[in-house]
């Protein structure tokens, strides 16, 4: 190996490729391949018309061009919408040992004896879920976790009554494309008054070259329930960009709390900008039942473009959302990214709180809105956006949009944008620290009162991944 | 008998910030277990001295030498002068948002230890004593650095972090402006306490007062970035009495002199 790609290796440790046969269909996207994807997966009817209407929408939108990105246009008939790793075991459970040794390398063993304590995991490769682990002891409270393809398959009723209801095909441009080719995903039903006994957690992993990832993830917390969902991204670093449209839909209704994390850690291109993930996403949780919660806390470090908003909707009466981000941008990654929380029912609450770092020449913008109907009485909402500047070519954004139309409602926005200062590094560096350790120290600090929100096994990996995306940055 | 070979000197040293010369062959020297007084009138030069000794990267030294035992201090990272055993304790203190206080005093205290650091246990404990000895709340130790502190609080902060790291030789940047005497009283006993055979201290003050609880073996004036006059501690009671006008007109005298 050359010295030159042992240093790019330190620098994403996730981006080596597993070479394994694969099922794939020809690059482009039309009705046929969407009949191709939806056979394969052996769907239903109704889900490849549920398909088609999408993809019928989407051919008559135009992408989106608002967000604060630059980027060249995406070729959509130059990606591969479906890679699935061949099975070669004899057995249908049975996992290939060369994917196993592929996520065993990414930190999620897959083999019975070795699980993860207290996590379940839904490990995505490419287009389809491989394994799903710890599935007897969920099943035994009643916990549906599998992949999206199997609850097609499974458990139709409960696909069929939520599907599409958070974010409808027609909600956004990447949306349509997801519900038109989306591949797989989890799925996650907690029934009535079970609080889930461990985190539930999916690792996606894009390997294939040139193909898309769709992912599709939908999670159920009926009346009581609780859960929290943690989730991992990662992929093969490679010079031509790489699409993943995903999209996400949290149901919770009444009483129910759903907490959802993601880590998100997407080859994010190379120093020069060439390669990376363009990672178009969209995220939301429906407070259907009264005195509902929903929160969203989010580490986004990877990935060349991200344009991502996670939101709430707060129907029922009394329910909460939250917002929690850091949103790390280094060399020439640009991320537009933050959340809506649209209030509905009086009573309402909701916390946003968003951290965004950007170095080297990265662009970073945080876009947020906050809506009050005019029938949500005693609605309250406070946001938190502060930005922090290392080195003097990156910039930072705030577009936070407020349109309250209650009287009653108590909307409080507070921003800042600060530079981590030669002040503040000498100060530490005077006691002993390394420069690296001071900057580490001073942007921990900053983002804390986000990491404080993850479990803390996640918190911790997450504080890693940030002290590697900087290191390097100042000086 | 006491050792006579300097414990840290500084020799004809000249520094300037943004293209200005702030100090212009300073000179000074101190034998182990001594405490030294830099007094000096507003812009003559003193904390950009406790800056360079500690490393400001904002600051250039276009000549001259520090020497800490036997080091040449001028060729270290700022860590590695704190590693060294050398402290400063700042005159205006910077906030780190986030980091408490207890975090930020345990990985000082790593950086600085090497080998002999403390378990968790044992650090708390030390770190509990000492706050009690600075009459600090015990709530104070999971405050934020810095953030929020009133005047007093950050300096007795730079107080406790000295305690903590325990530094071989230590500048304190006027530590005593701002502090009402209960302040003053408290911070002197902490500096007190470290002083002994095998520690340094170069007390940078603008005011005579502080120098009523630390007594100085030694007393230098800087004028104009150079130490124009030095004695012993009867220098303090002619500076109380006199100000800093005759110091000027000696000196003057005596570089037109040469």
């Amino acid at each position: 190996m050359s010295t030159e790609s042992t240093a790019i290796l330190d620098d994403y440790k996730y981006g080596f490729y597993t070479d394994i046969e694969t099922d794939s269909v020809p690059k482009g996207l039309n009705e046929e391949v969407i009949a191709l994807i939806s056979g394969k997966k052996g769907e239903p009817e109704w889900m490849l018309e549920w398909r088609l209407k999408a993809y019928r929408w989407w051919l008559r939108q135009q992408e989106p061009k608002w967000a604060h990105l630059d980027y060249p246009p995406v070729d959509f008939q130059d990606i591969c919408y479906y890679s699935a790793p061949k099975k070669k075991g004899e057995q249908p459970d049975e996992i290939d040992a060369e994917l196993a040794a592929a996520f065993e390398r990414l930190g999620v063993p897959l083999q019975e004896r070795n699980h993860l304590a207290g996590v379940a995991v839904d490990a995505v490769f490419d287009s389809v879920s491989v394994a799903t682990t710890h599935r007897e002891t969920l099943a035994e409270k009643g916990i549906i976790f599998c992949s999206i393809s199997e609850a097609i398959r499974e458990h139709p009723e409960l696909v069929k009554k939520y599907l599409g209801t958070v974010v409808p095909y027609t909600d956004n441009y990447y949306a349509s494309l997801n519900s038109a080719v989306f591949t797989d995903g989890s799925f996650c039903y907690i029934p009535k008054g079970i609080r889930c006994p461990m985190d539930l957690s999916t690792y996606f992993r894009i390997n294939a070259l040139d193909t898309g990832q769709f992912e599709r993830t939908l999670i159920i917390a009926e009346e009581g329930a609780y859960v929290s969902y943690l989730e991992g991204c990662t992929a093969p670093m490679r010079d031509r960009n790489q699409l993943h449209a995903a999209v996400v839909e949290l149901i919770a209704l009444d009483d129910a709390e759903i907490k959802y994390a993601t880590v998100q850690n997407w080859y994010a291109g190379d120093k020069q900008g060439k390669g990376g993930i363009y990672n178009f996403v969209t995220k939301r949780g429906h407070c259907r039942g009264e005195r509902s919660k929903i929160s969203w806390t989010q580490v986004e470090a990877g990935s060349a473009i991200t344009w991502k908003y996670p939101s709430v909707i707060l129907e029922g009466d009394y329910s909460s959302g939250a917002f929690y981000s850091v949103a790390v941008t280094t060399n020439k990654m640009q991320a537009d990214t933050g959340t809506k929380m649209i209030h509905i029912g009086n009573h309402t609450k909701s916390t946003i709180v968003s951290k965004g770092i950007s170095a080297g020449d990265s662009v970073n913008s945080y876009r947020g809105l906050v809506q009050v109907l005019p029938d949500a009485y005693h609605c309250r909402n406070y946001s938190n956006c502060d930005s922090m500047l290392i080195g003097s070519t990156c910039s930072a954004n705030t577009f936070p949009y407020i349109e309250s139309e209650n009287h009653t409602a108590v909307v409080e926005h507070e921003a800042t944008t600060s530079r981590v200062s030669e002040d503040q590094i000498f100060y530490l560096r005077s006691r002993g620290l390394s420069e690296e350790d001071a900057v580490s120290m001073v942007v921990n600090g900053f983002a804390r009162e986000v990491f404080k929100q993850l479990p803390l096994e996640f918190s911790v990996e997450a504080i890693k991944l940030l002290e590697m995306k900087l290191e390097g940055s100042i000086g | 008998m006491t050792d006579k070979t300097p414990y840290f000197e500084i020799k004809d040293l000249h520094a300037a910030t943004e293209g200005k010369p702030i100090l212009k062959g300073v000179n000074l020297s101190m034998v182990k277990g001594e405490t030294h007084a830099l007094m000096g009138p507003n812009g003559s030069g003193k904390s950009t001295l406790a800056n360079v000794i500690m490393g400001h990267p904002a600051y250039e030294v276009t000549a001259g030498k520090i020497i800490f035992e036997g080091q040449n201090v001028l060729e270290m990272e700022p860590e590695e002068r704190a590693q060294a055993g050398i402290f400063l304790a700042f005159q205006y203190p910077v906030a780190i948002p986030g980091v408490s206080v207890a975090k930020f005093l345990k990985s000082a205290h790593d950086a600085t230890h090497g080998k002999k650091k403390l378990n968790p246990a044992a650090f708390l404990k030390q770190l509990r004593e000492h706050i009690k000895y600075l009459e600090v709340d015990d709530a104070f130790i999971n405050r934020y650095l810095n953030d929020g502190f009133s005047g007093g609080e950050k300096k007795r902060m730079e107080i406790l972090q000295m305690l903590t790291l325990q530094p071989r030789f230590a500048v304190m940047d006027e530590t005593d402006s701002g502090l009402d005497i209960d302040a003053l009283k408290v911070v002197s006993k902490g500096v007190n306490k470290l002083t002994g055979p095998d520690f340094g201290l170069l007390v940078i003050t603008h005011y005579e007062r502080i120098l009523r609880y630390i007594h100085p073996d030694h007393l230098h004036i800087l004028i104009d970035g150079q130490v124009a006059q030095s004695g012993g501690p009867e220098l303090v009671k002619k500076l109380e009495e006199e100000g800093y006008d005759w110091v000027r007109e000696e000196f003057g005298q005596e570089v037109l002199a040469h």
